[in-house]
């Protein structure tokens, strides 16, 4: 009840980054199997917010993701969107690239404004802004099997963007790529944050990942998954930028989310 | 496959057919036993007019066929992917028909059918089931995560199908396809077979029959080289069709199937 409260004064004071974009209640998720993969996970998603689910493998992190995508229906719970739905304009990163062997890097780009009637005219403008910004305009016509690891994420990357995402759902994405290119793709990903104030949810196995790029962080325990801890952080004093990975402030960042995540286990 | 890896076989197949001519002449065996290869050429140009006309019969029964087990291939495997229940219901019906040896159903299609409508039915019914099943398997395919993203944009049925069901399908339906072009051919040859006088008469396994009724082995051998040439020629078409329609896929997904 005084939960309630608080999200009626969160919803006054407007766009604010408190703002609610969703709130969970009691989700829970059961496979064929019997398994129990989630139980009763209740938290609320701010509008802005770089919200990092942070879990060992197995936890059910992905589970989550897709029923909060819509993607899965929830055996318990429900999901409250403050605009009665989930935004149209969400942008879904999967682990692998996940691109369409048989369509140009262009194509690919462009398939969510396909899928959701955006017209031809529009849709053709923003794949060409969507190559450039992710710096494949030299690759438009290649095709996914003559591009790069690190290449096929951006691809898939600026798939997601292309919607012009309010809501950014990631999972962890850039898990399989090296430590430079995952530096820069991190960076990235808060320029582009930033630039477009929506929200992110972030999938993540790596307290360094979520300790870098979260404004808040949600450490899952497996087997049930279930919330163990939050953990907020405030905005570093100098930015988050390359500096920042070597200062005090992230280290204890770090062991921060390191001993959540070791009580969670 | 490159050129040089044919050359092993073209040399073997050389000396079959230099040691054949040797032994026949040797021997002194007659045409009417076994015919040397020198005679087989000479009967293909002699007889070319008629051998000719009745290939291209055969191979219009073959494609007119392949056509039709491409359509209902297809079409049964687009049921099935958006239908577990008639998956369940059918797919046994397909094994049924697939395992029973179409020589054995090829009498009663001439009961039920015109002599020449039993002819394409019979090599429809060998050719339609490796479609079916490799297109239903390719159908499944699809990347799990691209699926998502199609359901997270409320893709309906018909824009998951064309967008991606379809073309993840793409290099099992041409391994499929691959299969059954040959396939096609051996069911046109024992439609023909099996409806003997009745049929139109003129392809060439009935061209091979008649021959035989003849005693003219020269003429029977030259058929068969016909009908070997043209299953050789299909299964090429095919293999090129699939590379050339996956070469810009991965590299491995010419592999599949």
């Amino acid at each position: 009840m005084k939960q309630r409260r608080a999200t009626a004064a969160t919803r006054k004071a407007g766009k604010t980054e408190s703002a609610l974009l969703a709130e969970l209640r009691g989700i829970g998720k059961s496979y064929d199997g019997g398994v129990t993969a989630l139980r009763d996970i209740s938290f609320p998603v701010r509008r802005g917010e770089f919200l990092s689910l942070l879990g060992a493998s197995g936890c059910g992190k992905t589970t989550l993701l897709r029923i909060l995508a819509g993607l899965l229906p929830p055996d318990t719970g429900t999901i409250r969107w403050q605009d009665g739905a989930r935004p149209r304009e969400t942008g879904f990163v999967f682990q692998e690239p996940a691109l369409m062997p048989w369509a140009s890097v262009a194509a690919n780009i462009r398939l969510p404004l396909r899928l959701l009637g955006i017209d031809d005219r529009t849709a053709t403008l923003r794949t060409r802004e969507a190559l450039a910004q992710s710096g494949l305009e030299k690759f438009g016509d290649a095709f996914p099997h003559e591009l790069s690891g690190g290449m096929k994420m951006r691809a898939s990357l600026a798939r997601a963007l292309i919607v012009k995402p309010r809501l950014l759902l990631m999972d962890e994405p850039f898990a399989a790529l090296d430590e430079i290119a995952r530096f820069k793709f991190n960076d990235e990903l808060l320029a582009l944050w930033r630039e477009a104030n929506c929200t992110v949810l972030f999938v993540t196995h790596s307290v360094f990942e979520a300790a870098y790029l979260s404004t808040r962080t949600l450490v899952l325990s497996p087997r049930p998954g279930t919330v163990a801890e939050e953990i907020r952080f405030l905005p570093a004093a100098g930015g988050v930028n390359a500096q920042f990975r070597t200062s005090a402030t992230y280290a204890s960042r770090v062991r921060k989310l390191s001993e959540a995540l070791e009580r969670a286990q | 496959m490159k050129p040089r890896s044919f050359a092993p076989a073209l040399v073997l197949f050389a000396v079959l057919m230099a040691a054949w001519e040797i032994a026949v002449r040797a021997f002194g065996i007659a045409p009417q036993v076994l015919p040397a290869p020198s005679l087989i050429v000479q009967t293909l140009a002699a007889d070319a007019a008629l051998l000719f006309g009745s290939l291209v019969v055969t191979l219009k029964i073959t494609f007119v066929a392949l056509a039709i087990a491409i359509g209902a291939g297809v079409a049964l495997a687009v049921l099935f992917s958006s239908s577990r229940f008639a998956e369940r219901a059918l797919f046994p019906l397909a094994v049924v028909l697939q395992v029973t040896p179409v020589i054995a159903i090829a009498p009663l299609l001439l009961v039920y059918l015109e002599p020449a409508n039993a002819v394409i039915a019979c090599a429809a019914l060998v050719a339609f089931f490796p479609i079916l099943s490799n297109t239903a398997l390719g159908l499944a395919s699809a990347d799990r995560q691209l699926r998502d993203l199609f359901a997270l944009y409320d893709a309906g049925w018909l824009k998951t199908l064309v967008y991606l069901r379809l073309p993840a399908s793409l290099p099992y339906f041409l391994g499929g396809l691959r299969i059954a072009g040959g396939l096609a051919l051996i069911g046109a040859v024992v439609g023909e077979i099996a409806a003997g006088s009745a049929g139109a008469g003129s392809g060439l396994a009935w061209r091979i029959m008649e021959a035989g009724h003849r005693v003219n082995i020269p003429r029977m051998y030259a058929a068969l080289v016909l009908i070997a040439l043209a299953g050789v020629a299909i299964f090429a078409l095919f293999s090129w069709l699939q590379r050339a329609a996956l070469r810009r896929w991965h590299a491995s997904a010419a592999e599949i199937a």
